[in-house]
């Protein structure tokens, strides 16, 4: 998109991620969504009642959802997982290692509302930390699509690998971010902005914020590029690089702990180069987390237009 | 499959324990007592029962046999070599450096479905396997091995609940109950009695049965699918160690490498249930 292009808002990605699955299965009987009593969170009510046969329930139960995944996909049955990502990531996480990862079998595992979506509903129910236990799993791809088109190319990718994907989307609908020439590509970051003084490397329902704030800057005589990295495992290394030297400073946006996700991810790649960059980790800092409404915890912690501006300022000062 | 006589199968058993025997020796490692306890169940199942062989291991209707104590590895190593998966030699490589033989099983050893090991994994994972396989009207069966130790990790009544609720009669789960865990007894460890009334609360078709009787073996793992409607379990009453008598209802022997002297001792006694 360019600086200047008007935002339009999309519907929710779990609205996307239905559709299309509805769309795949028209196709393709082999097909199966498995819910955790999640199939009204997941916005899946429409699937269910449009392919009975390719829908299972398995009741609130994380461990079994993910073991029973692993066995239908074994058979050659095209799965997606859909339960909430505080729970459905650390719960299973042993069959989420063993079953899938390890045993090599592709179960996508959708992690819906996630984040601090259910803000208010506090810390039992925000996943701040699926990415980070996940990125220590080996054999597993890590995707946090930011709008309708990337959670469309995703899933439409995930049903035809035949490796394992963790899918994580928040709750909200979220801005068209895409043009209708871009492509996607898994482990590959989307560039929302061009720009070379500072760059915003965010993913998921953080990418718009960072667009917000590359506006604001762009009125201040700030150019910022604006990286989607969807792909958080494998990371593209190259862009995250690229951002390294041809800009003057990094921010990394996440709505997760700061501990173990994009940040330190791309943080390791920059040290390793042995890029001297400013950098800054944003995301959900190690304390008792704020509650409240998604948009209220985002703005307490500068997950926000105003709180990117004041970072990257702050970066550029240093330069 | 070529249709054996009891006897026959029986001598398998006691060829079964002496290769076994010989390689957790040669390994220096194994579950030898958990091994020991499901020899029958596995010389039962994969010469009388399962359609599977290494010919139809790709079929999508081959029966599936998912080993959730996987710490009995070894055992399974056996069977699978003599029934022609991979060349026996391999297993002189168990837990050698690189080596796929490791401790639990893995899918790049070939003829296994899973790489278990982790407790409380099978009967979910069989589970799936056999809902896929009731929505395909697929004509094959799954079966699953539990210990008894490992009734208590809770997703197993997690996914015995699920197995009951979709009536998955293509559903065996054989539990080797030796009495034994690691610790001591298991109902001085942590009590799962009484089993069999636990499994019928949840909806299943229990079946108690001598887990080294091979005649009652081959009639309850072949004809327990038949019963309609509902998942089945076997709980096949074992004695760990069986079979090396210094070895049998001893804790001890859960993980425990024989010496020289043991070893010898127990092959001489094992040749001698030879006909």
């Amino acid at each position: 998109m360019n600086i200047t292009d008007q935002i339009i808002e999309g519907k929710a990605n779990l609205e996307i991620f239905c559709d299309t699955l509805i769309d795949l299965a028209r196709k393709d009987s082999t097909i199966i969504a498995v819910t955790s009593d999640s199939r009204g969170s997941s916005r899946l009510i429409p699937f269910a009642e449009k392919y009975p046969e390719q829908i299972v329930e398995v009741g609130i139960a994380e461990q079994n959802i993910v073991g029973v995944a692993a066995g239908l996909a074994s058979t050659g049955k095209k799965v997606f997982v859909s339960s909430p990502g505080c729970f459905l990531s650390t719960r299973s996480l042993e069959q989420i290692k063993n079953d899938v990862a390890y045993s090599d079998y592709p179960v996508n595992l959708v992690g819906i509302s996630s984040g601090v979506s259910y803000g208010a509903l506090g810390t039992t129910h925000h996943s701040l930390h699926d990415v980070a236990a996940l990125r220590a799993i080996h054999n597993i791809t890590i995707v946090v699509p930011a709008d309708n088109f990337e959670t469309r190319e995703t899933i439409k990718t995930a049903a035809i690998s035949n490796k394992p994907f963790y899918i994580r989307f928040g709750k909200k609908k979220m801005p068209h971010l895409h043009s209708g020439s871009d492509t996607f590509g898994i482990g590959k970051a989307s560039t929302i902005l061009e720009g070379n003084d500072v760059a915003i490397i965010a993913c998921g329902e953080t990418v718009f914020p960072a667009v917000e704030a590359a506006k604001i800057l762009y009125n201040k005589g700030i150019s910022t590029r604006v990286l989607s990295m969807h792909t958080i495992k494998p990371l593209d290394n190259i862009s995250i690089l690229k951002a390294a030297k041809e800009c003057k400073a990094i921010i990394v946006v996440e709505e997760h702990s700061i501990n173990g996700g994009l940040g330190e991810a791309c943080a390791t790649i920059i040290l390793e180069a042995g890029l001297p960059v400013p950098f800054k980790r944003m995301g959900i800092p190690e304390e008792d987390t704020v509650t409240g409404s998604q948009m209220e915890v985002f703005n307490h912690y500068g997950i926000s237009a105003s709180g990117l501006c004041n970072e990257a300022e702050k970066l550029l000062r240093k330069v | 499959m070529k249709k054996y006589s009891d006897s026959e199968l029986q001598q398998k058993s006691i060829l079964y324990r002496l290769a076994l025997l010989k390689y957790i020796k040669m390994a220096g490692a194994g579950h030898t007592g958990g091994d020991l306890s499901c020899v029958d169940i596995l010389n039962v199942l994969y010469n009388d029962v399962l359609n599977v062989s290494p010919e139809n291991f790709h079929d999508k209707n081959r029966d599936r046999y998912i080993q959730s104590k996987g710490h009995a590895v070894e055992i399974l190593y056996v069977v699978l070599a003599e029934r022609g998966f991979f060349p026996e030699t391999d297993l002189e490589t168990i837990g050698k450096y690189k080596s796929p033989y490791i401790g639990h099983p893995t899918r790049k050893v070939n003829g296994i479905e899973f790489n278990t090991g982790a407790l409380g994994h099978g009967l979910a994972i069989s589970s799936g396997i056999a809902l896929a396989g009731k929505r395909d009207r697929a004509p094959y069966r799954v079966f699953t091995l539990i210990g008894d130790g490992e009734l208590a990790e809770g997703s197993n009544w997690e996914a015995a609940m699920l197995a009951a609720h979709y009536k998955l009669d293509n559903l065996l789960a054989i539990l080797d109950h030796n009495t034994l865990q690691i610790t001591g007894r298991i109902s001085e460890v942590c009590s799962p009695y009484p089993i069999d009334e636990k499994w019928k609360a949840f909806g299943w078709n229990v079946i108690t049965a001598d887990g080294h009787n091979i005649l009652w073996l081959r009639k309850v793992l072949n004809e327990a699918t038949n019963l309609k409607d509902k998942p089945t379990i076997i709980i096949a009453n074992t004695i760990k160690g069986k079979g090396v008598s210094f070895m049998e209802n001893d804790t001890r022997w859960h993980h425990r490498v024989p010496s020289d002297d043991e070893y010898k001792i127990a092959v001489k006694e094992l040749e001698t249930q030879l006909i």
